[in-house]
Order: C-alpha cells, then sequence, then structure tokens
C-alpha cells in the first residue's frame, strides 16, 4: 500500500509541475528574474502549495500514526548552521543557472528532453558526491567519538 | 520571457499540495524529491528502493498523463548549453543532498511545518537563484 500510495503521490506532484508550468526551465527563469519581464506566476504555485500543505499537515498530525506506516518520518526542525546556509546557497546558483529542481528535472525525462537528461546525470554526480561527503565525515565523527570513549 | 498564468499557476501549486499531504497521511514522509532520488545512490540505510522509484514513476507517468487529459504538449524551454547543464546540475545535486533538501523537502514541505532549517534554507536558496538569474542576464548579459 505505501508503494501505491507514494506513486499516487508522485503521480500528483509530476501533474503539479506540468499544469504550473515548474517543469519548464524558461518559465522558472522568467519567474527568478524580478529584474527583467518578471512572470510572478511560479510565486502563486509555491504560495498555494504551502498554504495548502500547510493546513492539511495540521489534519494529519492530529493522527497518532499515518495510515500505512508506524511513525511520521520528520526531519529535524532546529540546528540552522554553516553547511546548511552554504548548501542552499550552491543548491541556489544551480537552480537559477539552468532553471531545473530536482522534481521538475526528474520529470522532464520523459519528455524526450536531452538537455534534461545531461542535467540529471549531472546532477546523480553531484547528489552521490555529496553522499559519499557526508558518509566519509560521518564515520570519521564516529572514528573520533570511539577514540574519547576508549 | 514567458505569460503570466496566475490559474494555472495556483491548480498545480494545489497539486503539489495535494500530493505533499497525502504522501506524509499515508507514509508519514516528506514529499522530498533529492531525498527520493539521493538515497538510491550508495551508501544504502535502508531496503525502501521500491516506494522511492514509485514516487519516480510517478513523476515520469505526469507528463504522459497530462498529455493524454489536456491535449497539448507541456512546455519545455531549455536554452542553456551543455557546459553550462552539467555545472548547474552538479551544483544543484550537490547542495539539495549537503542542505538535506530541495524545493520540494525544504521550500513547500519544511516551510509549511514551519521548519526553521527549511525556512533559512528556502529563503537563502531563493535569494542566491534571483541573484544568479540577475548577474547572468542583467550583468554579464548572457541568454
Amino acid at each position: 500500500m505505501q508503494i501505491i500510495a507514494t506513486f499516487v503521490s508522485g503521480l500528483l506532484f509530476g501533474l503539479g509541475l506540468c499544469l504550473s508550468g515548474l517543469v519548464n526551465p524558461a518559465k522558472v527563469q522568467s519567474f527568478l528574474d524580478i529584474a527583467g519581464a518578471w512572470d510572478p506566476s511560479l510565486a502563486i504555485t509555491m504560495a498555494t502549495a504551502v498554504l495548502i500543505t500547510w493546513a492539511g499537515y495540521r489534519i494529519v498530525f492530529a493522527r497518532r500514526v499515518p495510515l500505512f506506516a508506524g511513525s511520521f518520518q520528520i526531519p529535524p526542525s532546529s540546528g540552522v548552521d554553516a553547511r546548511l546556509i552554504a548548501a542552499a546557497a550552491i543548491f541556489g546558483v544551480g537552480w537559477g543557472l539552468v532553471g531545473f529542481c530536482p522534481g521538475p528535472a526528474i520529470t522532464a525525462l520523459s519528455l524526450a528532453s536531452w538537455p534534461a537528461v545531461v542535467f540529471v546525470l549531472a546532477m546523480l554526480a553531484g547528489m552521490g558526491t555529496a553522499r559519499q561527503l557526508v558518509a566519509h565525515h560521518r564515520s570519521e565523527m564516529l572514528r573520533s567519538a570511539r577514540h574519547l570513549n576508549s | 520571457m514567458s505569460t503570466f498564468t496566475p490559474g494555472f499557476a495556483a491548480a498545480g501549486g494545489a497539486l503539489i499540495g495535494f500530493a505533499a499531504i497525502l504522501l506524509m497521511f499515508t507514509t508519514g514522509r516528506i514529499a522530498g524529491v533529492s531525498g527520493f532520488v539521493s538515497r538510491l545512490l550508495p551508501p544504502y540505510e535502508d531496503r525502501q528502493t521500491i516506494v522511492r522509484l514509485a514516487f519516480i514513476a510517478g513523476l515520469l507517468l505526469a507528463p504522459v498523463l497530462y498529455r493524454l487529459a489536456s491535449g497539448e504538449p507541456v512546455a519545455l524551454v531549455i536554452t542553456s548549453r551543455v557546459p553550462l547543464l552539467l555545472a548547474a546540475g552538479f551544483l544543484v545535486g550537490l547542495g539539495s543532498v549537503l542542505g538535506g533538501g530541495c524545493t520540494s523537502g525544504h521550500g513547500v514541505c519544511g516551510t509549511a511545518r514551519l521548519s526553521k532549517r527549511s525556512l533559512v534554507a528556502t529563503s537563502v536558496f531563493m535569494a542566491v537563484a534571483i541573484a544568479t538569474v540577475f548577474v547572468a542576464r542583467h550583468v554579464l548579459g548572457g541568454q
């Protein structure tokens, strides 16, 4: 049931990207270009998505557990550090340069767009590199923690 | 340049919101695309590969279904050349994993639950993306 629900969620999400135009890098860059021919459409998309999710989460979190899983898996909300800010800035540069973020780039793959394929391959390389860096950092931390304990 | 489409923009945003609510209600997860995609890569921490692939399969089916339902192709205009696509893709992948989220996980889901980390991340990447487009278009005068 988790697999079906996740598939339907992905489908709705992708349809939202197509309908809003968030899947289209030209539209995203027009939204980010506030000093040029600014198209504020995607500000409406973001605001609507956030408001609806905010309202829906309030109802969902009134339950103790999700429908098909044992617990809610919520990432930490606090702990703003330099890494978060640097990472968000790196992400922002990449997003602005082409107008693709991960959801639209993956969705655009099925539009037979070779630039989307190039972007996604590079994105996977970036993700893989970051996962190795994080794992390495974590094991270093563990090693030093063990060292302190012994 | 693109035209202002407030109705489609709001309807699309609503669908994205419903997708996020559905996922939290059924599986207890944040609808974060970079999380789903990046955890398909090593090192592996759990056995949730099929669930992640299911979300990605949904994303991939969406443009096909959209075309069938609306009778119109999905607009997609990418003017960037290959070196820029490679650099931008790498930065987006790197930044989203190091920062623990992208436009969906931080920008929509995290902002909606008023997570401090997500609010900061979203403000930073929005501001930097706007600055990047400004420099590329109006300072360097590129595409």
